[in-house]
């Protein structure tokens, strides 16, 4: 694909006001909680207070006796689905014999209030059998460990390990014996990483409503309601047309909206009592039971020579992403290493069943945490040597035409100019106080295209309304719709996209991977060109001449030369006032499976001053860089750079699970689970760099998860150089700091 | 448990509900009156996406009950724009890209309003510790800052 690089851009890379601002600053705007629907209902879940335990038996009756309950469901009211993937999801969202972790749902009431339906909760008698529980990932990798589901091992386990391992998986090239022997410097450290939670606002919810001809309406909180639509009516035994899923406005999602949860549970209390239920999770049930990230424990070691060219690289990653068998580790063992030209490199990853809720995706799924690891022993290894971590990084950094450690060969890439930009800015010299320390990290994500729909109208007025089919969880409204109009040649302001439910366009996949902007832009900028081919013609008939011999230029149709025939130029509104009368409706669409969605690398500077008292962190001063690609919306792309950024502090400094020894979750709520606050962070300063990404007509990049990245281990360089103590184990809370301290007798 | 009746203005509206003695404001407001722009994002007042004004005092409306409301008036983000003009802040946060999901959105306005009518030029650091009990997860707060900080200057040259 050709890449319209020099392009003079008229809308893209503009800063218009988004189309959804209005409704989301005046209260407007309808999320997940917000609907209701005549003669609704209202269904709460019975969560098992137990990590591991088999349930004996569910008595309902007392519950059903309630006046105002209308329904009760458990795990016998759903079937066995056929694919392995759809009865993990649906198992996870009613328990059936057995509960896997402190907060399983095994049983739901729809009653004409929540109080009420409350109420009915406690009148529902579970006798459990308890079993053996273990919510630690290594405890749980060991032999000797209980083992949570046996016939999901992989299939050779290490010798010294348990059967809760379930995935396994292995990246790399080049001799490793040859590396380290070549190097000067080999270090090697484990790290320690805790699960943390997306942390979205908004909890998950829904209104289901069923009817008794088999059709059902669902309207949720989602990232992706073609995904909830597929998972739920295979769940419900229905046939995909039956079930129509709207997606509602999102009070973020970050990976975690990918999944479902209560959606199954409301849709088989609406068929039970034949009436609308909504379901809104309280918090307490968003952090015992909807995806928090993997926790992970890893071992790194990297080979240097004196003047910092890494020779070779090692990492073996341990993650659990809960009581399922996930595949997460796999895309921190291939992210690893991706930022680094590495002549050998070996990266092996495990997944280890736990206690725990299943884990969903969080923003780069995998990459923090492995990441971190790598990129603390650069740091350290940088100290050891005398040299610049900058200049190391930049040594290593991986180009156009380097053997990536997790296979392909990279094309047009950005790490060495965000590198470089990093080196030149004022802030990488900055002078620094007492207690203060800076600390740096690469991060990088692949980033995925995926399949898409999208259909443009042009209405009679020549405006333009587009359809698609993801979810906008934080402006590709306005980002879609600039790359409409720019194609077009018509202002923004002619331009409204709306995003349309599942029965109204074809397949769009989950609003993730960063893939928004990039392929749902690259088919509407198809889409457009669809729409233009069909103007041409419209204008060419009118003119009664060669449809070929017409061409589109700002938003107007006009001869290609002077051969063609003088005509003055045919306007879009010109055309489209035309249009029933030159063969109808005029639209252009589009479906694509896309790739080409180009690789994403960024920096991270953090100064941090730690308190020698209390050994509180404070962020002084941060600056992230990062490859946007051509940057369609700057400020929503600077937006994402910073969000990312300060959800990875929090990662680095506050967030964590907490499980106690009797394998419940302690801290499930915000006050426990310290998420950052406005007075914890200082401005975020954003840099974009726009190598363009040659998949993309417009040279797009997704900009969304690369921002997450870098922070953990950024954080952890900065403490580690204040303290003088190397901090391994996320996250960086004052007790580990005191600790690490008095270990080093610091 | 008996439903209690109250009378409370809310938004310069006379308004009349009944509400259970257990029932929050924030449920009375989403679930009564029609007024879903309080969101509930914990229930425990620690988000502040149900910040509301009660007799011009900041509140979690979460950790207010309904009856509490008897004879009161409620601020909520639906009353913060006069009409069809918005009010600087809103304008302000679309202007500078202040919301990327919005669901923190509506308590963070209502309670900056209440930050400027307090204190009209607020340093950065009073901002952010003024705001530090309203979550927001998406935007890291910078743009946030920015956006208050520019309606406070027009808002003080008007």
């Amino acid at each position: 694909m050709t890449t319209d690089t020099k392009r003079n851009f008229k809308v893209v890379g503009t800063r218009p006001n988004r189309p959804d601002g209005v409704d989301k600053v005046t209260g407007r705007a309808m999320y997940g909680a917000d609907a209701t629907a005549p003669g609704m209902l209202w269904g709460k879940v019975l969560r098992s207070p137990h990590p591991h335990a088999e349930i004996v038996s569910i008595d309902t009756s007392e519950a059903m006796k309630l006046p105002g309950v209308q329904a009760v469901v458990t795990g016998a009211d759903f079937g066995d689905p056929e694919s392995l993937f759809v009865s993990d999801v649906q198992e996870h969202c009613m328990a059936k014999d057995r509960v896997y972790y402190d907060g399983h749902a095994v049983a739901a009431v729809a009653a004409t209030s929540a109080s009420t339906a409350a109420k009915a909760l406690k009148l529902i008698k579970i006798v459990y059998k308890p079993l053996p529980h273990v919510t630690d990932v290594d405890a749980a990798f060991a032999h000797g460990a209980p083992v949570i589901m046996h016939h999901r091992a992989f299939e050779i386990l290490p010798p010294g390990t348990s059967a809760n391992a379930t995935n396994f998986c292995e990246f790399g090239h080049g001799d490793l014996h040859e590396g380290f022997a070549k190097a000067d410097l080999i270090v090697e450290r484990s790290f320690r990483t805790a699960a943390t939670h997306q942390g979205y606002i908004e909890p998950n919810a829904c209104l289901a409503s069923y009817s008794s001809d088999g059709r059902a309406d669902l309207w949720c909180c989602t990232q992706g309601h073609y995904h909830v639509r597929d998972l739920c009516a295979q769940i419900m035994g229905m046939e995909a047309a039956q079930l129509r899923v709207t997606a509602s406005e999102i009070g973020g999602g970050f990976g975690g909206k990918t999944s479902i949860y209560v959606e199954p549970v409301a849709l088989m209390l609406s068929k039970k009592s034949g009436r609308p239920v909504k379901m809104v999770m309280s918090r307490e049930e968003v952090f015992r039971a909807t995806g928090p990230t993997i926790s992970s424990s890893m071992d790194v070691k990297i080979g240097m020579t004196k003047d910092g060219r890494m020779t070779a690289g090692q990492a073996v990653i341990r993650a659990s992403g809960g009581a399922w068998p996930s595949g997460t580790m796999e895309m921190g063992a291939q992210a690893a290493f991706a930022c680094y030209d590495m002549p050998a490199v070996k990266t092996i990853g495990w997944n280890v069943l736990t206690n725990r809720p299943k884990e969903s995706a969080y923003r780069a799924p995998g990459a923090p945490t492995a990441i971190f690891g790598v990129e603390s022993v650069i740091d350290e290894m940088s100290q050891k040597l005398g040299l610049d971590p900058l200049e190391v990084r930049i040594l290593n950094a991986a180009d156009a035409g380097t053997l990536s450690s997790y296979g392909p060969t990279f094309n047009q890439i950005g790490l060495k100019a965000t590198l470089e930009a990093a080196k030149n800015h004022p802030h990488y010299k900055a002078p620094l106080g007492p207690n203060q320390a800076r600390g740096l990290s690469c991060g990088f994500w692949f980033n995925f295209g995926g399949n898409t729909s999208v259909s443009l109208a042009v209405n009679t007025d020549g405006t333009v309304n587009i359809t698609e089919g993801n979810p906008d969880i934080g402006g590709s409204r306005a980002s879609i719709g600039m790359m409409a109009a720019e194609e077009l040649g018509i202002p923004f302001a002619d331009v409204r996209t709306i995003i349309g439910d599942t029965a109204s366009i074809g397949h769009n996949d989950t609003t993730d991977g960063s893939r928004v902007t990039f392929a749902v832009g690259l088919a509407t900028i198809r889409a457009a060109r669809d729409a233009i081919q069909k103007m041409c013609h419209r204008a060419a008939q009118i003119w009664d001449i060669d449809p070929d011999a017409v061409e589109w230029e700002d938003g107007a149709a006009k001869p290609s030369g002077p051969n063609a025939g003088q005509f003055p130029p045919m306007t879009i509104k010109e055309i489209a006032a035309n249009a029933f009368r030159t063969g109808g409706p005029i639209a252009g669409h589009h479906e694509v499976n896309a790739d080409g969605a180009g690789v994403s690398f960024g920096v991270h500077i953090a100064d941090v001053e730690v308190d020698p008292e209390t050994a509180h962190t404070l962020i002084k001063r941060y600056t992230v860089f990062q490859d946007a690609g051509k940057a369609v919306h700057p400020s929503y792309v600077e937006g994402q750079m910073q969000g990312g950024a300060v959800q990875g502090i929090g990662w680095a400094l506050n967030e964590e699970y907490i499980y106690g020894a009797d394998g419940r979750l302690q801290n499930a709520g915000f006050l426990d689970y310290r998420i950052p606050v406005a007075s914890d962070l200082p401005m975020i300063d954003a840099v974009i760099l726009e190598i363009p990404n040659p998949g993309h007509p417009y040279g797009v990049r997704g900009v969304g998860e690369t921002g997450i990245v870098p922070p953990l281990a950024a954080v952890a360089n900065a403490v580690t150089r204040a303290v003088g103590t190397r901090m391994t184990d996320l996250p960086i809370s004052p007790p580990k700091i005191m600790a690490a301290k008095a270990a080093a007798g610091k | 448990m008996k439903s209690i009746h109250v009378s409370a203005t809310v938004n310069g509206d006379a308004v009349e509900f009944i509400c259970a003695p257990d029932e929050s404001l924030l449920d009375v407001l989403r679930n009564r009156l029609g007024l879903t722009g309080a969101k509930e994002g914990c229930g425990t007042g620690d988000c502040g996406a149900c910040s509301v004004t009660l007799d011009g005092r900041l509140v979690c409306s979460c950790l207010v009950l309904g009856a509490e409301a008897e004879g009161a008036t409620v601020g909520t983000i639906e009353g913060i724009a006069d009409g069809d003009t918005l009010h600087p802040l809103q304008q302000s946060f679309i202007d500078h890209a202040a919301l990327q999901c919005g669901i923190c959105t509506p308590g963070i306005l209502v309670a900056a309003k209440s930050l400027l009518e307090k204190n009209p030029n607020p340093t950065d650091t009073e901002v952010r510790y003024w705001l530090a009990g309203n979550l927001c997860r998406c935007t890291g707060y910078d743009k946030i800052i920015y956006a208050v900080q520019d309606a406070a200057k027009k808002m003080r040259s008007a």
